[in-house]
């Protein structure tokens, strides 16, 4: 055995560190840190669940990232991927088998200690199809998921208990990003005996290994969260309690943060206050601002015509002036030039996309046999700013005589008329657009832009289906030998290239993330601007007074 | 009486029945999928499957429906297809807020509305008639939300006088109320003037003046009683339109109710919960108006219910 997909890893990881958020030493203790304090955090939403074979949302991510543990973890404020729960690993030769070797000592919540047996546990409820978890599909390369996943299987073949402290993972072909999968929320460690005992309202209470566990839960008001004094990763975490609450308007919220009474609105700053927040040198110098793995974008399905004419789709891809469209947003993103966010290992540097053109465009248009334009229809979802979005979108089109009515409707009905082969023309795909689940390029393609997308119901909105390229991203996802790390970036690069070339999207622009706090919230800039924390990595946190 | 009662029951329990099908029905018929809600973006088309079948959207219409109501007859309003958890239980922990919500509010209203109304009908014509007019007109025509922030702002951040948002006191409880009675108020006052200044071109009132009763007397014991039949009336309509209402103010104050409740599922096609609220809303409608039917009697004897 070897280790060389952890090479592979860390070598893809480091790519991001060097040109995202600052990195933060590993399992070192910040000197200025002072233990002990209780912070607010507000959320307009309730909390769906905790249960983190289920939670799938923003809010209850890094929650439960603070109440639950994997085998595999980020280091705080970076994508560089480290041990968690596993103390060590090994991976065979071929890439197939992983054998886990856990930290001894580690409790539960309920002060049972954990053992491989919770590992198998946990991963076979949540492929089995009764849990119903959204990330079941995760761990499709898993030994024995497709027979979970069809129900002739109560536990996953590959997964097997070699003793109390070692786990071992048989998948059925190499799979290059089985270690990020390994650190989502998805994985997470849960005590069986807990599920047993809460069943369908373990979401409600949860038992795990993290650094904090949930004390008090009143429903559509608060959830405080206190600190695990048992934690394994001793120091840790920093902050006494930690209390969401709930039901707090984003600009009420930012009221409460300037008199002293939140420490950070978890939904951010409020796009009406933006410009007023950063104009005041005092309340400006509390924002942290960051990049996340976010592109927005506007599907054209190559289905519907007169979409499916090549030309047609460039010359869309000509017409949208993507500067405006940020300007729309206070400048809270940079204009994108192809699918892959600029943090994203395998993105095309040098690529410079599809240029401002619209007297180019409309040249294109008239080969396309559309000199007077058409009409067709984009479909948004009708919270701002994305209707804002959509009318500078629709101008920018009327300008090449492309008459566009929008289509503003609650998310559930845009998605469903993106799933459907014949209802959204196009689509903006405004706050419901991809945010990388884990930092790898392959994640940018499958759901949203190959062909098991291309389905009913699917997410694959501009209905574009390369087998071709399908079969590359196959093979890009097979190499797992650390010397072919460039190799398989490099394949990556090449296939989002030829996406850019059919157009099937119009890639609009790249979401910066700005994190408000509260003066005395301390710890390094990168905490704030977590990559897989939003909004903050509450392990790490801590007040100054 | 009882068997009015029990006649005005029998037709509620029609009335939410007639509801929860419309209700489901529409639901139903929506252009959106629940199951690639709970599925996820991530998930394969097996899993989705799945999923449908365990909660048994694969079924027809009819067949969904009444199990629907067969468990609903049973008490069980099933559980959230996102949260997990059983919907009587969010509703319970969310209703006591709402309907404390809109206790206060009604009280608001009425205090309010009447008092400028019957202000308004006294002093017919004069400068304050015009004032108190014109301050009803406004807070008709003011959208809620806007009322509610500039509250905030001024009451809450400006003057420190009222907390910003939350729950737990009766300092808590007064700007949602007010923000949320003060449409109603405005309604009111324009309606209590009018019916006021009508009930007091009457005979009967005359005679009570011609008898040399006080003015209050003839206010409180004469006039007050008779005017003010129309506005109870409103009451019971009122409920339905307060429950609109709270969607926004909870929302604006962070009022644990259950209009934040309704608005989340409906944002996420979370079917149960969106049939749980309505059906509660329904209820509370249908009995705020059986209330008020029930009370007038008891105000003018001249009124009896069969």
């Amino acid at each position: 055995m070897k280790n060389c997909l952890l090479n592979t890893v860390a070598a893809s990881a480091i790519a991001i560190m060097t040109a995202g958020a600052p990195a933060i030493a590993a399992e070192m203790l910040d000197p200025n840190a002072k233990p002990g304090g209780d912070i607010v955090v507000t959320y307009k939403d309730d909390v769906a669940t905790l249960d983190p074979a289920i939670g799938y949302d923003w809010q209850n991510w890094s929650m439960i990232k603070s109440l639950f543990d994997g085998l595999m973890d980020y280091e705080p404020g970076t994508t560089n991927l480290r041990p968690g729960l596993a103390e060590s690993y090994e991976i065979a030769e071929d890439g197939q088998a992983f054998t886990f070797k856990l930290r001894s000592g580690v409790k539960f919540h309920n002060g049972r200690e954990m053992t491989a047996e919770d590992v198998k546990y946990s991963l076979d409820r949540v492929t089995n199809p009764a849990t119903q978890s959204p990330g079941a599909g995760f761990f499709g390369s898993i030994k024995g998921y497709d027979q979970m996943a069809d129900g002739s299987a109560t536990a996953l073949e590959g997964v097997s208990v070699v003793d109390p402290m070692t786990i071992k993972i048989e998948l059925s072909r190499p799979d290059a990003t089985f270690l990020h999968v390994m650190a989502l929320n998805f994985a997470s460690i849960v005590a069986k005996e807990a599920v047993m005992e809460a069943g369908d309202d373990f979401g409600k209470s949860p038992v795990g290994t993290g650094a904090f566990k949930l004390e008090e839960w009143t429903i559509g008001q608060k959830l405080v969260f206190a600190k695990n004094a048992d934690y394994w990763r001793k120091g840790l975490p920093y902050l006494d309690t930690i209390t969401f609450e709930v039901g707090q308007e984003p600009i009420v919220a930012l009221l409460r943060l300037q008199k002293g009474e939140v420490d950070i609105p978890g939904d951010g700053i409020p796009p009406a206050k933006f410009q007023e927040v950063m104009a005041d040198p005092e309340q400006k110098a509390r924002v942290i601002e960051g990049g996340q793995l976010h592109t927005g974008y506007i599907t054209l399905n190559v289905k519907m015509p007169p979409f499916d004419n090549l030309d047609v789709r460039k010359a869309v891809n000509m017409a949208i002036n993507k500067e405006r469209i940020t300007q729309v947003i206070n400048g809270r993103a940079v204009p994108a030039t192809q699918p892959l966010p600029p943090t994203m290992p395998g993105y095309t540097d040098g690529y410079d996309g599809y240029p401002f053109d619209p007297d180019g465009a409309k040249a294109l248009l008239a080969k396309a046999g559309f000199p007077d334009g058409f009409e067709t229809e984009l479909f948004v979802m009708n919270t701002d700013p994305n209707p804002r979005i959509a009318q500078a979108i629709q101008q920018d089109l009327a300008n090449i005589g492309i008459k566009a009515a929008i289509q503003s409707l609650a998310s559930a009905n845009v998605i469903a008329a993106g799933g459907e082969e014949d209802q959204a023309p196009m689509i903006w795909s405004g706050g419901m657009a991809w945010i990388a689940d884990f930092p790898d390029a392959s994640n940018f393609y499958g759901p949203i832009l190959g062909c098991d997308g291309a389905t009913v119901g699917g997410w694959n909105w501009s209905w574009y289906c390369n087998e071709e390229l399908d079969a590359m991203a196959t093979k890009a996802d097979s190499i797992t030998e650390a010397s072919m790390v460039d190799d398989r970036l490099k394949m990556w690069s090449d296939i989002y290239m030829a996406v850019m070339e059919d157009a099937p999207w119009v890639p609009v622009f790249n979401e910066q993330r700005f994190t408000m706090k509260s003066k005395r919230m301390g710890g390094a800039d990168a905490l704030y601007v977590d990559p897989v924390s939003i909004p903050i990595n509450y392990d790490y946190a801590y007040v100054t007074e | 009486m009882p068997a009015y009662i029990f006649r005005r029951l029998f037709q509620a329990a029609l009335i939410l029945i007639g509801v929860s099908f419309i209700t489901f029905a529409l639901l139903y018929l929506l252009p959106a999928d629940p199951v690639r809600q709970i599925a996820g973006r991530s998930a394969t088309a097996q899993t989705v499957e799945n999923i449908r079948q365990q909660l048994g959207l694969d079924q027809p219409f009819v067949v969904q429906y009444w199990r629907y109501l067969t468990s609903l007859l049973q008490g069980d309003l099933g559980r959230s297809y996102l949260q997990k958890s059983e919907v009587t239980e969010l509703i319970a922990a969310r209703l006591p807020a709402s309907l404390l919500l809109m206790v206060a509010a009604i009280g608001c209203e009425l205090v309010i509305g009447l008092t400028m109304g019957i202000v308004a009908a006294l002093r017919r014509g004069s400068i304050t008639d015009q004032s108190l007019m014109v301050v009803s007109f406004v807070g008709v025509s003011a959208p809620q939300f806007v009322v509610a922030l500039l509250m905030l702002y001024f009451f809450s951040v400006r003057l420190s006088w009222f907390p910003i948002g939350g729950y737990g006191t009766w300092q808590h409880l007064v700007l949602p109320a007010v923000s949320l009675g003060i449409m109603g108020a405005g309604w009111y006052s324009r309606m209590m003037r009018s019916s006021m200044i009508d009930v007091l071109r009457q005979d009967f009132i005359r005679t009570a003046q011609a008898k040399g009763l006080a003015a209050r007397k003839i206010l409180i014991g004469h006039a007050l009683p008779n005017a003010i039949l129309p506005i109870i009336a409103m009451i019971g309509i009122d409920i339905g339109l307060f429950m609109g209402g709270i969607v926004v103010i909870e929302s604006v104050f962070g009022w644990p109710g259950i209009g934040q409740l309704a608005w989340q599922a409906i944002q996420r096609v979370d079917i149960p919960i969106i049939m749980g609220v309505t059906l509660v809303s329904a209820c509370a409608i249908v009995i705020g108006n059986l209330l008020a039917d029930m009370i007038t009697p008891f105000i003018d004897p001249r009124i009896k219910l069969r």
